[in-house]
């Protein structure tokens, strides 16, 4: 808990500075629409953490979540499946995809990074290909499904505000997800062979699999993600739709405390992480800043707090070796 | 002043770490053409004296003198303008460059702006040979072996006519041919006058080479010998500040079944070799060897972290082929390795977590969850059973010393009470107090009928530990040699290939 006391007095500072100065914030019709932001793109920067966490990195995301918001109303709309048909070959999809990249990783020794720009590219013009750029969506029909992200679960004793759907699948994600990392001895191999996957060897763990493991569970949730993504927009670029995703999964998991290096990293910091990603957005609209600067402001939000992070890290490594010695 | 003054002295040196006095008061004399050997367990303040000398550190009170005249090196340009040069222990090449380049990086002969690379490649020959280097200037520096490069580092030295050359452990990473060749460079620069501080846990080699010997005990001087004087044990003794009879503390163990038998191994290091040899429960078997004699790689096979091309290995009578060091494991084989940082220890986890890791999928609860309870129970016990010395279970194996590291190693096989106990060079790197604890634990593991296999460069530690020795040479068994057979001289022929191969295996 320690580890996400800074990021989340981050979040509340921005928080109490954008109501301050613009109480629209406050309103349950903001509210509900940045956490359900939060809920979408929580589910994926989840995913995103196991991966980061291994020490790898997946830039496939934004492409595997457009692929997948292409394929979903495809299969159902077009060719008429059923939707739990259509669902399970997304998942599918998203498993496959995870153990291509985990393999190619694993047992060619590729460099993740390589790997996944090239899955970066290759989704992304597979998604073009199969809908012939045309926009996907699933115009009125499949209002029950699309629940699953335009949902509200109304709160007991509380009126006129209600939980959006995306929000409560990222927190049971994040919960199973928190449990599998620091409760299960797979979660650990993983966090282990983040530090050093050699000695993690060594000492008798799988480390293959358990690199796999971690590029499946993220190919999974992004799939998940271009689920619900395409269900709520319910029109869907396929030229466009869920770009540089990637990089939001993957700027939460590094607010949230997750090492580059692998090795580290908390689910729950990686939730903050995007909470404050998405507050820092919906206050650059309602603060009227100019929303060119968007990418500025996160840019610059991120950076002075990795920079923070950092020193705080060195200053009290540097405290506990004096006091270690003395 | 007579001519006695010495070329370097240092007086009342002091440094202070935040929260440890890294030394205290020490004082240091070095004379013209002498080689001094600095020796000390770790932490005992042999490194930061040279860092002192070096420019790198500067001292909080004391002085340093250079020819009789006090000096200040406030860095390291200036202690190399005052003739002081420290070859490091990680060299500071540039391995890109060539030799002639490497020899005058940052001081490169100009012509017109540019650099002259004629002159610079003329003058570098004159240096090469100074240490007997026989290769072009041009050589790139990467295909140069380690030991040619620290040459080539020591030709760098000399090449700015430096008077005080520091050695800090310059053949931790040397083959024994490489080791000579360097005894020699060492012996010519002292006859043309060059002064040299040899800092090395070898012992041998300071005995071969050192004209005196300073002994560094927790930061102070703990005495010094001179020429005549310096035994092996003197100098242990001065370094642990007591008596070391019982350093090794054999006790002789009766030999049980057959833990480990194999027959016609043939690893991808040398595939041209087969490997065959048993060792019994209860046995502490050495493996020496030169370096690249194929040690690591046997041990390695062995564990399961490279497949075997042929051959067979019986782990208790079990025929086995190990995929992964965790088919090992699990069979009951365990490995301290040779790269205690990269491949034995996670350094940023905790001790408790270095010791449980091994143990985490064995003592896993329903559904895969993780056993804490059992975790740290297993390493309050080894933290006990090995004397690990760490304030608490989660500290950092990173902030250990590596003697205690090494610890945390054991422990987490310990703790999975392995049948057979590989270990590659269980005490580098590591002072000797922690050593003579872990030449205990050996012989304790071998009296509760754990087979060892041990692979290590220290011939003091192989002829004092072993039960038995096999001699590797270029990738095979050049020999065996029993307890009432073990002697320097009978290991090093088989070593270096010597003796032809006629001892038959058991």
């Amino acid at each position: 808990m320690k580890k996400i006391l800074g990021i989340s007095t981050l979040l509340v500072v921005i928080c109490v500075a954008t109501s301050v100065m613009n109480p629209q914030f406050l309103t349950a019709y903001n509210l509900q629409n940045v956490i359900r932001w939060t809920g979408l793109f929580g589910v994926i920067s989840i995913g995103a953490a196991f991966v980061i966490i291994t020490g790898g990195i997946d830039l496939s995301i934004g492409s595997l979540i457009g692929l997948t918001g292409c394929v979903l109303p495809l299969l159902i709309m077009q060719h008429g499946w059923s939707a739990p048909a259509a669902l399970l070959v997304v998942a599918l999809l998203g498993l496959g995809v995870g153990l291509t990249h985990g393999l190619l990783i694993t047992k060619l020794k590729l460099r993740p990074f390589v790997v996944t720009l090239c899955g970066l590219m290759i989704y992304r013009g597979l998604a073009r290909w199969l809908t012939g750029d045309q926009t996907q969506g699933f115009g009125q029909e499949h209002e029950t499904l699309r629940l699953l992200a335009t949902g509200k679960v109304p709160l007991p004793f509380v009126t006129g505000f209600e939980l959006p759907s995306p929000v409560l699948i990222m927190l049971a994600l994040g919960v199973a997800a928190a449990v599998f990392l620091n409760k299960t001895v797979y979660g650990r191999y993983m966090l282990a062979l983040g530090r050093n996957e050699q000695a993690a060897r060594y000492s008798g763990i799988n480390t293959d699999a358990m690199t796999i493991l971690a590029y499946m569970i993220c190919s999974t949730t992004a799939a998940l993600g271009g689920v619900l993504f395409a269900l709520d927009f319910n029109l869907i670029q396929p030229a466009g739709h869920g770009d540089f995703y990637e990089l939001y999964a993957i700027a939460a998991a590094v607010l949230g405390g997750c090492s580059l290096r692998g090795g580290e990293g908390s689910i729950a910091g990686v939730i903050v992480g995007i909470a404050v990603m998405r507050v820092l957005y919906n206050s650059i609209n309602l603060l009227g800043i100019d929303t060119q600067l968007e990418f500025t402001i996160i840019g610059v939000v991120i950076l002075g707090g990795v920079t923070a992070d950092e020193l705080v890290k060195r200053w009290a490594a540097s405290r506990r070796a004096a006091a270690e010695k003395a | 002043m007579s001519s006695t003054t010495p070329l370097l002295e240092v007086r009342g040196a002091t440094k202070r770490y935040p929260g440890v006095l890294a030394l205290r008061d020490v004082n240091l004399s070095l004379g013209p053409s002498e080689v001094l050997a600095v020796i000390g367990e770790n932490g005992a303040g042999k490194s930061t004296l040279m860092k002192v000398l070096a420019g790198i550190q500067q001292l909080d009170a004391g002085e340093i003198l250079l020819d009789g005249k006090p000096i200040r090196i406030r860095s390291v340009q200036a202690s190399l303008d005052l003739g002081v040069a420290l070859i490091h222990q990680e060299l500071n090449l540039c391995e890109n460059l060539d030799v002639a380049a490497n020899i005058f990086l940052g001081r490169e002969p100009l012509r017109h702006g540019l650099i002259h690379e004629a002159r610079a490649v003329e003058a570098s020959r004159k240096f090469l040979q100074m240490v007997g280097l026989d290769i072009s200037p041009r050589t790139p520096l990467q295909q140069l072996t380690i030991g040619r490069r620290q040459l080539v580092e020591i030709a760098k030295a000399l090449s700015i006519n430096a008077r005080v050359l520091i050695m800090d452990e310059p053949t931790s990473s040397l083959t024994q041919h490489e080791t000579e060749n360097l005894f020699e460079v060492v012996d010519r620069l002292r006859e043309r006058g060059v002064s040299m501080v040899y800092i090395s846990h070898r012992l041998g080699e300071v005995k071969r080479l050192a004209d005196r010997v300073m002994v560094l005990r927790d930061g102070e001087n703990a005495g010094e010998i001179s020429k005549q004087d310096i035994t092996h044990d003197k100098m242990v003794g001065l370094m642990v500040g007591r008596d070391v009879s019982r350093f090794y503390d054999r006790h002789p163990h009766p030999a049980g079944d057959v833990a480990l038998a194999v027959d016609q191994l043939r690893t991808r290091a040398h595939p041209g070799c087969r490997l065959s040899f048993q060792v019994r429960a209860g046995e502490i078997v050495g493996v020496a060897g030169l370096v690249g004699a194929g040690r690591t790689e046997l041990l390695e096979t062995l564990f399961g972290v490279e497949r075997p091309l042929g051959g067979t290995i019986k782990v208790r009578g079990e025929k086995t082929r190990f995929r992964a060091p965790r088919e090992a494991i699990a069979a009951g084989v365990a490995l301290a390795p040779e790269d205690r940082k990269q491949h034995g220890l996670i350094l940023e986890a905790s001790v408790e977590e270095n010791i449980g890791m091994a143990g985490w999928f064995r003592h896993r609860l329903a559904g895969g969850f993780f056993n804490r309870r059992r975790q740290v129970a297993d390493a309050q016990a080894m933290i006990e059973k090995l004397n690990i010395k760490t304030p608490h279970a989660r500290q950092m194996v990173l902030y250990l010393s590596g003697g205690n590291q090494q610890k945390v190693v054991l422990g987490k096989w310990l703790a999975l009470a392995p049948r057979v106990l590989l270990l590659d060079e269980p005490t580098r790197g590591i002072d000797v107090g922690a050593k003579e604890e872990i030449y205990h634990l050996m012989d304790r593991l071998a009296a509760e009928g754990v087979a060892i296999l041990f692979a290590s460069s220290e011939m003091e530690e192989v002829l004092g530990v072993s039960d038995r020795v096999l001699v590797m040479h270029q990738g095979s068994i050049a020999g065996e040699l029993a307890r009432s057979q073990l002697t320097e001289e009978a290991v090093m022929r088989l070593a270096t290939g010597a003796e032809p191969v006629t001892v038959s295996n058991l």
